[in-house]
């Protein structure tokens, strides 16, 4: 082992969400795999302790014993995180989580999304606010989709959301976070984690999530659809590593012009 | 009687519980939870919830999302 790898830095403050600790700072989807096997590797090779799924009608009178999600990703392992995917109302945003809390024993974290079209998928936050106020009214802790307006993340975070999730551009797009200024404010001003939920497309746009200040960060797409979803995975897993270290680092000022790293005194042409 | 599950018709018989129902699915056991007339029936209650006519049924589980 070299020396440098001894050198021991101050500990981070591990994630923590509705009171319990994480040690990942990345959060991952289970949507477009190509079966329950790949789904399984992606998320133990992106090293996710919170895990997010969709609450479907089950398929009747296909086969029964087809292996269901819960199987391969086991609650006993994975925090699981139920989503209100496909919700654009909030009153089948509030029923996806009741299901979803009787499918998990009572289980009441949830990932609020109500969204507003089908074109973006871009959040429709009057409805989602609704949703936000009846689900925690009902006890749920609610971890909120939200698009990238900082006073609205504020006025979520008010309510009682536990955690904050503006997207960086829209889900499935893999565009890369498209407004860093609004992410960092959104993340300078909370006071509970916030996590950017949608957009990243690849390694370097989860790293800059984390360089603006962010808490974590969650995808599905990016790892799923990727030539080699598992070692996206890993990827992406050093890179939220990476963004958060650099963010604890705290970057060097940049600057327009050039400035020499190796001294001009001692010069001997 | 009639009632419908995830949106199709599906005859019971009179008085049938959410367990009956479950079990005519094929589906006891597995990981689900259903909603009758868009209120949930806790699974301590499969047993003892008595179905009728025109209910609508919902039966959902876990799968990949994001």
């Amino acid at each position: 082992m070299s020396e440098s790898s001894q050198i021991q830095l101050p500990e981070d403050k591990p994630l923590e969400i509705a009171g319990r600790v994480y040690q990942s700072r990345l959060l991952v989807g289970t949507g477009k795999y190509h079966d329950m096997m790949e789904t399984g590797h992606a998320i133990e090779a992106s090293g996710a302790e919170i895990v997010t799924f969709a609450v479907r009608r089950t398929n009747l009178g296909q086969n029964p014993d087809e292996p269901s999600l819960l199987d391969v990703v086991s609650p006993d392992r994975y925090t699981m995180l139920p989503n209100t995917a496909g919700c654009y109302t909030a009153k089948d945003a509030v029923r996806t989580c009741k299901l979803a809390r009787e499918l998990l024993d009572g289980h009441d974290l949830v990932k609020l999304e109500v969204l507003g079209e089908e074109k973006t998928l871009y959040p429709n936050m009057t409805e989602t606010l609704v949703a936000a106020e009846e689900l925690i009214r009902d006890g749920f802790k609610v971890m909120v989709y939200c698009s990238d307006d900082p006073l609205l993340a504020k006025r979520l975070e008010e309510m009682g959301c536990i955690a904050i999730m503006p997207l960086g551009a829209p889900i499935g797009s893999g565009l890369g976070i498209q407004n860093r200024y609004n992410i960092r404010l959104i993340a300078e001003n909370a006071n509970v984690p916030v996590l950017v939920d949608a957009g990243v497309g690849t390694a370097s746009d989860a790293t800059l999530a984390m360089e603006l200040g962010c808490d974590g960060v969650l995808m599905n797409t990016a790892i799923a659809l990727a030539q080699d979803p598992i070692r996206m995975a890993k990827a992406m897993r050093l890179a939220i590593e990476s963004g958060r270290d650099a963010y604890l680092a705290g970057r060097m000022p940049k600057k327009l012009y050039a400035s020499a790293s190796s001294p001009i005194d001692g010069t001997f042409f | 009687m009639q009632v419908q599950v995830n949106g199709n018709p599906m005859e019971l018989s009179d008085e049938a519980t959410v367990a009956a129902l479950i079990e005519q699915l094929s589906l006891t056991g597995k990981r689900l939870a259903v909603e009758v007339n868009e209120d949930i029936v806790p699974r301590s209650q499969h047993t003892e919830f008595t179905l009728s006519d025109g209910d609508r049924v919902e039966v959902v589980h876990a799968i990949g999302g994001g």
